[in-house]
């Protein structure tokens, strides 16, 4: 890592041509847009004219319950999103991960694919097709418990509002699942043969190896993957919307961040569209994510060993 | 490995397991695709079960196919998708090797700077990513929607690229340079073939959420001309709510030239994930 020996030039012009074309586009087309979106929630339509309010915006947000139970609600139910996908998601990909790379194992090219499909598939697809397996009016799902003699648990789960959250996100782990499997597997098949016959010749293997050996260098993979569930989680629109609309129903159980943001922004059924607002609304929920990721960066990637092989 | 590690009930375990995880992932595009060549009588009566002679109908494709041009909705995606993804990989592995393998000052400022949009959805700025369409004649184009996506792209690209560029041996380029070889050429020649795993699983997920976005096609390209498939398909399914023959048929045409080119580009995938990690 200390390669500052290098001799005093005067430009490295290399660095530049390597740094400007990501740079040029991701600036032109993704900050200045988003910087003239969090500036507008500082400012209101007054009149048709844009006037500077100061935070304003904010206060409406949090201090008139209109917006503020909203708010909340949405907070909550994405952190419960967001919580099952850490719960479930991610040790199931890291367990079908780990059970791919064992060596020699038959099909494996099958199971990959296979296990990879759901995530190829779009939201609108997803949606709708679970949507129809868990109909009452299509009787799928029951008639599936029937065959193992659970029909008395079927409930339409996404019409109950104490269901219908949970049930959402495990469609998104579904979907999902083939993302930290990828991820956590090219991690593992990275780990040099070397090291894991050092381990078995000091009588390390099985499971213990997985344990002590492999976890610990596939860490740095999982931190990455647990940050960007994160920042997934708290990004996510679609799946909710094409399962149960923007209202996010039943009775707002749904709802998240990004419903909410979709609400506000333009407008639906009575309410009309409140660019201002919504640009509040994406101001918070740019600060939690920044704060979620400020944790990864300072608190938890610093702590992380880094290997090179 | 030796035989050691190996043993009769663990491999049936994990077959068990993994056969399972399988059964889940495929039982509803199984169920969706084979429901959708059957009557409404066959949908209804015995969902479970393939289509028989009896129940076998064609009626939900008739419906979709005298609907809309999925073929053409199919290419635009297509353009759009890999088009957006050779500019991600290229200035994304670009970047990449700046910030990992050069010390400059603003380094880790200018790694921050580019990691800022993994965590912000360029959606925050669809408003003003509309006036800037509007304001250089790009809405209804797919050039608005590769750009876009090239932007949306690009972050994750070049912190997970520099996160394994990072691993690559310091006296490997070292020796290159030695031989040599200008920054240039250490990046093209030794750098990018030794990170092609991960950029074949970057390639992945940069790759799905640009084919499956219904967001900026339906704000910055929704004419008939450039209609991607996940719109024409929402489009589709939203006008027949009750028509389930054609519901499931529309499903199932979206999804299956999507598994096709997946099955082709998995073993590209697959081999270049595997051949990159023997070392």
């Amino acid at each position: 890592m200390a390669a500052e020996t290098r001799p005093k030039r005067p430009f490295r012009w290399h660095i530049g041509i390597f740094l400007a074309p990501a740079v040029l586009v991701y600036t032109a087309i993704m900050i200045l847009p988003l910087a003239g979106t969090l500036q507008l929630s500082l400012f209101r339509n007054i009149e048709q004219h844009q006037v500077f309010v100061g935070l304003q915006n904010f206060r409406t947000l949090f201090g008139d319950p209109n917006w503020s139970v909203n708010f909340w609600n949405a907070l909550r139910n994405n952190v419960w999103f967001f919580i099952i996908h850490m719960l479930v998601q991610n040790p199931i990909g890291v367990l079908l991960a780990a059970l791919l790379s064992s060596p020699r194992l038959r099909f494996s090219a099958f199971y990959r694919t296979a296990i990879f499909v759901p995530t190829i598939l779009s939201f609108v697809i997803v949606g709708f097709a679970w949507k129809l397996i868990l109909s009452p009016l299509w009787g799928v799902a029951p008639h599936m418990l029937d065959l193992v003699g659970l029909k008395s648990l079927f409930t339409p789960w996404l019409g109950k509002e104490e269901y219908a959250l949970t049930a959402l996100s495990l469609i998104s782990v579904w979907q999902f699942v083939g993302i930290p499997m990828m991820l956590i597997y090219a991690a593992l098949l990275s780990i040099p043969d070397e090291v894991l016959e050092a381990a078995e010749c000091d009588g390390i293997t099985g499971m213990s190896q997985f344990w002590k050996i492999k976890l610990p260098l596939i860490l740095p993979s999982i931190g990455i993957i647990s940050i960007l569930t994160f920042v997934g989680n708290f990004n996510a629109f679609d799946l909710i919307y094409t399962a149960q609309g923007a209202l996010a129903g039943p009775n707002y159980s749904t709802d998240i961040l990004g419903t909410f943001l979709y609400r506000a922004f333009f407008g639906f059924q009575l309410q009309v569209g409140d660019p201002n607002m919504g640009a509040a609304i994406a101001t918070m929920m740019f600060l939690i994510i920044l704060g979620g990721v400020c944790v990864y960066l300072f608190l938890v990637q610093t702590r992380l060993r880094r290997y090179q092989f | 490995m030796s035989i050691a590690t190996r043993s009769l009930p663990r491999t049936i375990g994990a077959h068990a397991i993994l056969l399972t995880y399988t059964a889940i992932a495929l039982f509803p595009v199984i169920l969706v695709i084979m429901n959708s060549f059957k009557s409404r009588a066959g949908i209804f009566g015995a969902p479970l079960t393939p289509p028989t002679p009896k129940t076998f109908d064609l009626i939900g494709y008739t419906t979709v196919i005298g609907q809309g041009d999925f073929i053409h909705y199919f290419q635009n995606s297509l353009v759009v998708t890999v088009a957006s993804l050779f500019f991600v990989l290229l200035f994304g592995a670009m970047a990449a090797f700046a910030l990992s393998e050069y010390r400059f000052r603003g380094n880790t400022l200018m790694g921050l700077y580019l990691a800022l949009g993994i965590m912000i959805p360029i959606r925050l700025g669809t408003v003003a990513i509309l006036q800037l369409m509007v304001a250089s004649g790009l809405v209804n184009t797919l050039t608005a929607l590769i750009l876009v996506y090239t932007a949306q792209g690009l972050p994750l690209a070049v912190f997970i690229l520099s996160e394994f560029m990072k691993q690559v041996s310091d006296d490997l380029k070292n020796a290159g340079r030695i031989d040599g070889l200008s920054e240039y050429t250490i990046f093209f020649r030794l750098v990018l073939p030794l990170v092609r795993p991960s950029m074949a699983t970057v390639a992945v997920f940069t790759m799905i959420p640009i084919w499956n976005d219904l967001w900026f096609p339906l704000i910055l390209a929704p004419s008939e001309e450039t209609k991607t498939v996940t719109l024409g398909a929402q489009l589709f399914l939203g006008q027949f709510v009750t028509n389930w023959n054609a519901i499931l048929a529309a499903l199932s045409l979206a999804i299956m030239p999507v598994l096709i080119l997946y099955v082709i580009f998995s073993r590209q995938l697959i081999r270049g994930i595997t051949s990159g990690a023997v070392k």
